[in-house]
């Protein structure tokens, strides 16, 4: 049934030959081209909600610590978005790379850096990833296999490209993900990427995180195609709209992508429709926006309630458990943040180094 | 009247060419559009068509020439009752003599060729590059062989030789592999390394700029050719804001050791948009090496050591030095150090200090100043990025005046950053203010006569460092 279900969803179909029809369509039956979603076992399950989790009280922690000035300039909060990266990370292995713009911070821990260190990149102090010099956009671990961390909307696709550029030339089996924004995907890079990425068939995923809105202006006031997926079709590149609050959605969707693109069949796009629950950066207007559509996605979508629902109903664990790993987490970001507003500020030497190598 | 066929130009900045192959020979009836001949260049063939018709009644060039000035005549055309003795024996052979300069009125002759016969266009001040006296190198040993290179070549030569060295280096742009090279600078490397290291790009500046930094920082060398530099306005969100800062931003995790190269700054008769200096944008810039050669020993030496430097950098040649020849050491491995100035000529009244097209400007004016009784003393920088400040100052503290000269405009331009230098560092020593030689405050105008005032001359180099010595 999952094997059925992943052939109608790898989108060449729908997405290359038919794009006229497709394109009139309503809303309303995109979720037709989505797959059918597979189901976790127990172990995925709890893995899931610990690593979403991890991220959320993360940035929870991160938006107290900018409330109280120890974070200073942007700071933009994953929260609602967790599903993604996690969904995604699941379907990579050692020595694959993760690149994306500047909401970064859950990609970051995704990918299995410490928070600590990132939360003291924010705070500019120098046990931060980029020493302090960075801050939140300017993150890189090569040891976890995270390029950034680029505050410049939609480089990083042509960045990611030539992550993958770099694995192709190598013939090493690596695979890049390039996360970018629906506001990311309207620049010019982004396709001449996905036309090199296809030409010489380099082995990317282009992520596209649909959070409906760039900045404060929503996709429909943005973008003429509003089904993300379909941005590749005219480069052959195959695409598909995933529920980006599930998962299990994500991680079946990954798994198919990175194994398109590891079997040197070339870049795949997948378009994660999902939410960003807080603003575009810590001062936002809300303005473009009803409260009731933040509450109704948070009620009825949330990625994490929705896999503590089912770990609850199944018998899985129990709300002690689940709070236990919940008070875990807690105790590690608010040991984060003791580290971020300890630690020193980068000594001002340090104002000189890393301009050249 | 016999009608004369003139060497064409392939382009305005084509001095001369090869005369490949006669395609009619002498008696042979020719109608307008009949490819006559055939004439090569280092960059590029180009048939040549009758666009008269008669007798070819002369092939004044025999086939296998080389060296052909442009504009020289190479046959005649003879109308209908018209004889060979009716061409002149007397004739001048112009094959020797430099194609005119476009702002002399040119005899409307008809000139047989596919391309439009437009006449090279060249500065007086560039026709014949002047050579800076031989400074070894300290690197050189005593007894080197020196082979006479043409900068493409040796350009060409330093990529071979870091391909061979390095399975990480690879160079990538637009026409660089099957076409060699939109200015033959890539020629053969396709057929030595293969698709998979000579990489043809599509249109597509900024696209691949930052596949190539992406490739860097997964570790890769990658050689970026823009067409021109003017193209890699397109691109440079990607060359500053990721390659020149990641290395800081990551806290030092992510080095991209990457060559951004091509030519630089006005060709002939291309008008505005390509015709820019870019020297002084990316000198600004921390994080950036910026190197800008003159001679092909100095392109090969520090093209080498760009691609094995860990940092990326901007590798600014120049499309009218690409031809000129200079002698090059026979050495295995030649490199030169990036950030070390040369003194071309050594002199004792001012200092000249150029680098690139400059120093045909700058070595020119020395000679004509040399006349005047006043010994210039010229400094090729040949990087800008780290300026090698401390060899113009040790210069400033001999001669006490100085003048800068570059094709880029004056307004925070290199130029002027050489003068702060000076005031901050020779103030006590400078016997006068230093003076800028530069291209005039306007967009790059396409008419022979404008562009050559808009560009910097010799007179303007030698008024200023008449100015400077009070003479």
């Amino acid at each position: 049934m999952v094997v059925a279900a992943n052939k109608s969803a790898v989108g060449r179909a729908p997405t290359a030959k038919a794009p006229a029809r497709a394109a009139a369509k309503s809303p309303a039956r995109r979720s037709d081209r989505m797959a059918a979603v597979p189901e976790f076992t127990k172990a995925e399950e709890l893995d899931a909600y610990r690593r979403m989790l991890e991220i959320r009280r993360f940035e929870e922690k991160a938006g107290q610590l900018y409330g109280m000035g120890l974070i200073g300039g942007f700071c933009h909060l994953y929260i609602g978005q967790e599903a993604v990266v996690v969904g995604m990370q699941a379907a990579l292995k050692q020595g694959d790379q993760v690149i994306t713009g500047y909401r970064d911070h859950g990609h970051m821990l995704a990918c299995g850096m410490d928070p600590k260190g990132v939360m003291a990149e924010l705070t500019g102090r120098r046990g931060g990833y980029s020493k302090g010099k960075g801050g939140s956009m300017h993150m890189f671990s090569t040891e976890k296999g995270f390029f950034g961390g680029h505050g410049i909307v939609g480089a990083q696709v042509s960045l990611g490209t030539g992550l993958a550029f770099a694995n192709h030339y190598r013939d090493n089996g690596n695979v890049t993900l390039a996360y970018f924004g629906d506001g990311a995907a309207n620049q010019g890079q982004v396709y001449e990427s996905f036309n090199m990425a296809e030409l010489w068939k380099l082995p990317v995923v282009y992520i596209i995180e649909n959070n409906k809105y760039a900045m404060g202006t929503a996709v429909n006031r943005a973008s003429a195609q509003t089904d993300f997926s379909k941005r590749g079709s005219s480069f052959n590149i195959p695409g598909e709209q995933v529920d980006g609050m599930d998962v299990r959605a994500v991680k079946a969707a990954g798994e198919r992508a990175v194994e398109f693109a590891r079997s040197g069949k070339g870049p795949y796009i997948l378009e994660m429709l999902t939410y960003r629950y807080r603003g575009h950066s810590m001062s936002d207007p809300a303005k473009y926006r009803s409260k009731e559509e933040v509450q109704k996605m948070r009620t009825e979508h949330d990625p994490i309630e929705q896999v503590r629902n089912r770990l609850l109903e199944k018998k899985w664990a129990t709300e002690e458990e689940l709070k236990a790993i919940d008070a875990e987490l807690r105790d590690q970001m608010n040991a984060a943040a003791d580290f971020a507003s300890a630690d020193p500020e980068p000594d001002p030497s340090e104002l000189y180094t890393d301009i050249l190598r | 009247m016999p009608t004369e066929v003139l060497m064409p130009a392939l382009s305005p900045t084509m001095e001369k060419g090869n005369l490949a192959k006669w395609l009619k020979k002498e008696g042979d009836q020719v109608r307008s559009g009949d490819v006559i001949a055939e004439i090569e260049t280092d960059k590029a063939t180009m048939e040549v068509e009758a666009i008269d018709e008669g007798t070819l009644g002369k092939i004044l060039v025999p086939e296998g020439t080389q060296d052909v000035a442009v504009n020289t005549p190479i046959a005649v055309i003879l109308a209908e009752g018209e004889d060979a003795s009716a061409v002149s024996a007397s004739r001048p052979q112009a094959a020797e003599s430099a194609p005119p300069v476009a702002a002399a009125p040119m005899e409307p002759s008809p000139v047989a060729a596919s391309a439009p016969a437009t006449p090279a266009v060249v500065n007086s001040a560039v026709a014949a590059p002047p050579q800076p006296e031989t400074v070894p190198e300290p690197d050189v040993p005593e007894g080197t062989e020196f082979v006479s290179q043409t900068m493409r070549e040796a350009l060409r030569d330093a990529m071979a030789e870091e391909m061979r060295r390095d399975g990480d280096v690879f160079v990538m742009g637009e026409e660089v592999a099957e076409y060699q090279g939109a200015y033959k600078i890539t020629q053969g490397l396709l057929q030595e390394f293969g698709a998979r290291r000579v990489i043809d790009t599509p249109i597509t500046e900024h696209g691949f700029a930052g596949v190539g930094v992406g490739a860097a920082m997964a570790g890769l060398k990658p050689i970026v050719e823009f067409m021109t530099f003017n193209f890699a306005m397109q691109a440079i969100d990607q060359i500053i804001n990721s390659a020149a800062k990641t290395l800081y931003m990551s806290g030092g995790q992510i080095t991209s050791s990457i060559v951004f190269r091509g030519p630089n700054g006005a060709a002939a008769r291309v008008a505005a948009q390509h015709s820019q200096d870019y020297t002084s944008w990316y000198s600004h810039i921390p994080g950036l090496k910026v190197v800008a050669p003159y001679t092909a020993a100095d392109a090969k030496g520090l093209l080498k050591s760009a691609i094995r430097d860990p940092n990326p950098i901007i590798f600014l040649e120049n499309e009218i030095l690409y031809g000129h020849s200079s002698p090059v050491p026979k050495l295995d491995d030649f490199t030169v150090p990036i950030g070390k100035a040369k003194i071309a000529r050594p002199g004792k009244d001012v200092t000249l200090v150029a680098w690139s097209i400059g120093m045909n400007y700058a070595l020119k004016a020395a000679e004509e100043l040399s006349k005047l009784g006043i010994e210039a003393e010229v400094i090729d920088l040949r990087t800008i990025r780290p300026m090698d400040v401390p060899a113009i100052v040790a210069s400033v503290q001999k001669t006490g005046r100085c003048v800068t000269v570059e094709e880029g405009w004056h307004q925070s331009g290199v130029g002027a950053e050489i003068v702060a230098q000076l005031m901050e560092k020779a103030f006590d020593y400078l016997d006068a203010p230093v003076l800028r030689v530069t291209g005039k405050d306007v967009p790059m105008p396409y008419a022979a006569n404008l562009e050559k005032l808009a560009l910097p001359s010799v007179q303007d180099v030698i008024d200023a460092a008449r100015a400077v010595t009070y003479r």
